[in-house]
């Protein structure tokens, strides 16, 4: 529910969600040439930024300076709910991979220690897959982003208290080669 | 409520070097049968004793009270050398009697007896002839039947367990005894490893590794040691049940999207059917025993709730109803009920469910206790307890009287599954 609101705001500006979200299917099907293509095309966003791209040395993606070195998105207990304070980092992050055609991701979701394993499995999953579609509707191409998921099993705090569990309740964004 | 604790000797293994299990049985209410079980002679110049291992095997259940016959002297081997009234006087139902004699090629003779002291008449009697280093195996065959002419019900001390071992940065899978004695590691990885399902005939264990840095779902055969990816499609590969012919394993894939229940042959194939196609998470299948139906994991009504489905797919039905966290169901081998992990106020139990009545009793009173498994005579289920952060093995009876803990010094013990019976 909050997340087709958060699908709505996001998409106000452009065309709505039904018409992304068929816009993302047409994707799907296209053949990898194509697809390639159409963000190539409007990759010329490339030149809307050029100040960033003229003072960034060495690696975007971990520049300190960068928004794209920032890699997780946080989540409530028991919520896949992207929330707004993401939106700029995973703005960043779609553009980047609609201008680099040959960037692949990794989206891997975390859970809290508490709850059955392959169930948290499968929330980790669904908590990756919301971080991609918000990535998609900004414009990255869907079919270069896996969502993955550790569920409980790879906690970045080992902690057992609220603040261990809300930093493993997480999405990491990572590409390919890292 | 009565308590013991049995202290077991140490694991001289290389993946548990020392390490010692603690077991730590509760019981609630319930006739206990007493029972004596006499040293058996000769069993001190072996390596291991037998009526040690068939003890600590009979306490566990919570069934049995033994009768202290330490004290006995001398030993009786045969049934002339019995003094029944004696034992009656003891307040013995039962008597078990035998001796361990070395064989010139170098196996040893284990002969047992088993009496009614009521009726003065004997029960069993079984004779094998095995190497030193079966005398383990031929102890939890003596207490098979032993409780099976007790109860009425097969034992199922001679079965295997399989869990993962977290240690540090390392996982192992690893298979042991029923009782946790005789660990063996059957894979490592510094990746995790979870979900081990036995197949049927206990030759082969599926489970999910990350050494891919992902979840794959691999199948060993135990025998071979050769390993195979089965579904290793993109995104997860989760949730491994074979179904009961061994031919066909379930399991939980992100493929399409959110996690969705496929089937296939347990071979691995490149194309698996979709047996659920839910909005929400639809994950941990697990097969009925007649291998008509399969219970899973779904959240498709807002919380996550167990369902049943015909197993080539098809409308589910859910079978919870009481709370809003109900997961991981396993149905006992009767079919009749499943057992699954619910959570209540924050704290996550044990529960089982009558499938003809609806009946719901919560087993176990951990905070974080998960993966349930039945033992293959039903009576038994084995799950993980968090005690301070580490999981340990620990085991229920299926009415929630007999509670036990299997603690051990090292490291943190996930996910344990209880293997089938042996074969032969």
């Amino acid at each position: 529910m909050k997340h087709i609101a958060l699908c709505t705001v996001l998409l106000l500006a452009l065309a709505g969600c039904a018409k992304d979200q068929k816009e993302a299917k047409v994707e799907d099907h296209s053949t990898p040439g194509t697809q390639q293509t159409a963000p190539r095309t409007e990759g010329t966003g490339s030149t809307t930024r050029p100040t960033n791209e003229g003072n960034i040395t060495g690696n975007p993606l971990t520049d300190p300076s960068s928004p794209l070195s920032k890699r997780s998105v946080y989540f409530d207990f028991d919520s896949n709910e992207v929330k707004d304070e993401y939106r700029g980092l995973l703005q960043a992050h779609a553009r980047y991979i609609a201008d680099h055609r040959d960037a692949r991701v990794r989206i891997e979701g975390n859970t809290d220690e508490r709850g059955s394993r392959e169930y948290n499995l499968a929330l980790g999953q669904r908590r990756a897959e919301a971080v991609k579609r918000v990535m998609t509707v900004l414009g990255a191409d869907g079919n270069r982003i896996e969502t993955i998921s550790y569920g409980e099993e790879k906690p970045k705090s080992q902690g057992h208290d609220e603040a261990a569990w809300a930093e493993n309740r997480r999405a990491d964004i990572r590409y390919a080669g890292e | 409520m009565k308590r013991f604790i049995l202290l077991l000797g140490a694991l001289l293994l290389a993946a548990a070097a020392h390490a010692q299990l603690t077991i730590d049985i509760t019981t609630t209410g319930g006739r206990q049968i007493p029972v004596a079980i006499v040293p058996l002679a000769g069993e001190n110049a072996q390596p291991q004793s037998v009526s040690a291992v068939v003890s600590a095997d009979l306490s566990r259940t919570g069934l049995f009270r033994l009768v202290d016959a330490s004290a006995v002297n001398p030993i009786p081997t045969e049934p002339s050398e019995v003094n029944f009234a004696d034992w009656g006087a003891r307040n013995a139902e039962a008597l078990v009697i035998g001796r361990v004699e070395p064989q010139p090629d170098g196996r040893v003779e284990v002969r047992f007896r088993l009496f009614d002291v009521a009726k003065q008449s004997q029960l069993a009697s079984y004779t094998y002839v095995v190497a030193t280093a079966q005398l383990r195996a031929t102890a939890h065959r003596i207490a098979d039947v032993i409780y099976e002419k007790l109860t009425g019900d097969k034992g199922a001390f001679s079965t295997k367990i399989a869990y993962v071992v977290k240690r540090g940065t390392r996982y192992e899978l690893q298979v042991a005894d029923a009782d946790g004695f005789n660990s063996q590691p059957v894979f490592a990885s510094n990746e995790p490893i979870m979900s081990p399902s036995w197949s049927p005939d206990g030759s082969r264990l599926a489970y999910v590794s990350f050494d891919q840095k992902k979840p794959i779902v691999m199948v060993q055969n135990l025998a071979q040691g050769t390993t195979r990816a089965v579904a290793a499609f993109r995104g997860n590969n989760s949730a491994p049940a074979w179904s009961p012919d061994g031919r066909t394993l379930a399991v939980a894939l992100t493929k399409d999207g959110l996690t969705q229940i496929y089937r296939m042959p347990s071979t691995g194939w490149p194309n698996p059917e979709r047996l659920t196609s839910s909005a929400g998470i639809d994950t941990q299948p697990a097969y009925s025993p007649d291998g008509q139906w399969i219970a899973f994991t779904s959240d498709r009504g807002g919380s996550p709730q167990i369902y049943k489905m015909p197993a080539a797919g098809g409308p589910p039905q859910r079978l919870t109803f009481e709370g809003t966290y109900n997961v991981g169901p396993r149905f006992s081998p009767d079919g009749r009920s499943i057992v699954y992990v619910q959570r209540d106020g924050g704290r996550y139990r044990i529960a089982s469910l009558e499938l003809s009545t609806g009946q719901v009793q919560v087993l176990t009173d951990g905070t974080f206790d998960d993966s349930p498994s039945y033992a293959p005579n039903g009576k038994m289920i084995l799950y993980e307890a968090q005690v301070a952060g580490r999981g340990q093995l620990a085991a229920v009876s299926g009415d929630g009287r007999v509670r036990q803990r299997l603690t051990s010094a090292a490291g943190d013990i996930q996910d344990p599954a209880w293997g089938p019976m042996p074969t032969n």
